[in-house]
């Protein structure tokens, strides 16, 4: 039982303080999860970190999950989730009835002003960080070698297919997905 | 055919669709989250889930989670969002239970590791979709500061990895002394 308090605490400390989502929160997890509490050795952490980028949804649920399942089967993997949400649901909902009161007050639609263009950049940064891994693999330098030519006309058809059609963007990555995976398995 | 009117299970379902399909993290499935609810379903504007996604990232925590919150309340209030929440967390829930009792014959399987690493591509074509969509819809208003801040910002997290927090705070009180001067010269010339 107080494992799974203490499961619940770690994990509701790693929602408190991850700011800007993903992989911002990464060294917060292994803080709690290595250091602090002995539930994972390094190299286990490294993979977990591998497991949460080809697994979909939030890096920080999937953590949590995989955390809490190896310490204490399924109801740690619940309680480290909740202990990860937590968190979140007090704050924003506090922000979405702000939000909501506010919304037509000319300082809070300057600051929102302002938040605005900041929250395209952000996704622009994380959006750019993804791509060129996709685009050049692992390789710490960015040369003409390195380029995976698959992967780049992977991206160009998609971009051209997502502003041409609109079609539904999971249809696309898993298009990709299928296409780059054939093209790599069958191109010698 | 979008429905117009919010449901407690097109939400639910909207959401755990977004969350299980969604590869790569909270920057991948806001974006998605706009093109379902705002852009399919209608239940938001364009405008308001910009904003509802600009303070999902201003608090702590994965931002999916924090965006189905908001989102979730806004449509349908406290049920709204506790539903949300839920269909953000199942799936991963689900997966990494499974996905933890086999982890090393995953991690090691040629295919699912080739197939993972192809898909980053279309990843990345998503997410560069959508920031162009966003980009020029704050670029065509043609206010300077907005661009202005969109650059800089940008500048200070890709290149020299200024704390997010950090570049939310300044962006906020820029976008509030810029609507603090713009009322003082509507005051100033009546």
């Amino acid at each position: 039982m107080s494992l799974l308090i203490t499961l619940y605490l770690s994990f509701f400390q790693v929602g408190l303080f991850a700011f800007g989502g993903g992989l911002a929160a990464l060294p917060l997890i292994r803080d709690q999860v290595v250091v602090i509490h002995p539930w994972l050795d390094m190299a286990t952490f490294t993979d977990l970190v591998t497991i949460a980028e080809m697994t979909p949804g939030p890096i920080a649920l999937n953590a949590a999950t995989f955390v809490g399942t190896r310490v204490a089967g399924l109801p740690g993997a619940i309680i480290a989730t909740l202990g990860c949400i937590t968190p979140s649901l007090i704050i924003v909902l506090i922000l979405a009835r702000v939000y909501r009161a506010w919304k037509d007050k000319a300082a809070f639609q300057g600051v929102l002003g302002g938040l605005r263009p900041a929250a395209v950049a952000l996704i622009a940064s994380a959006g750019l960080s993804i791509a060129l891994l996709a685009l050049f693999g692992h390789s710490t330098r960015m040369s003409l070698s390195a380029i995976d030519w698959i992967a780049v006309a992977c991206f160009i058809l998609a971009l051209f297919v997502l502003r041409k059609w609109k079609p539904s963007p999971i249809l696309v990555m898993l298009g990709a997905g299928v296409l780059g995976t054939a093209a790599k398995l069958l191109l010698p | 055919m979008p429905d117009h009117k919010p449901s407690l299970l097109t939400l639910f379902l909207s959401v755990f669709k977004i969350s299980a399909f969604t590869f790569g993290g909270g920057y991948v499935i806001v974006p998605l989250m706009r093109k379902r609810f705002a852009q399919q379903l209608h239940w938001v504007s364009d405008e308001e889930m910009l904003d509802m996604i600009a303070i999902a990232q201003s608090a702590p925590g994965p931002i999916a989670v924090n965006t189905s919150i908001i989102l979730g309340y806004k449509v349908l209030g406290l049920k709204g969002a506790l539903v949300a929440v839920l269909g953000t967390a199942l799936p991963p829930l689900v997966v990494l239970t499974l996905i933890s009792l086999v982890y090393e014959a995953f991690i090691t399987n040629k295919i699912v590791a080739t197939f993972m690493e192809a898909m980053r591509a279309g990843v990345a074509a998503v997410i560069a979709d959508v920031v162009w969509t966003m980009a020029s819809g704050i670029a065509r208003k043609k206010q300077p500061t907005p661009i202005i801040l969109m650059a800089l910002a940008f500048i200070a997290v890709y290149f020299f990895k200024a704390p997010i927090i950090l570049v939310l705070l300044v962006c906020g009180l820029v976008g509030l002394s810029d609507a603090w001067l713009r009322g003082q010269r509507k005051e100033a010339t009546p």
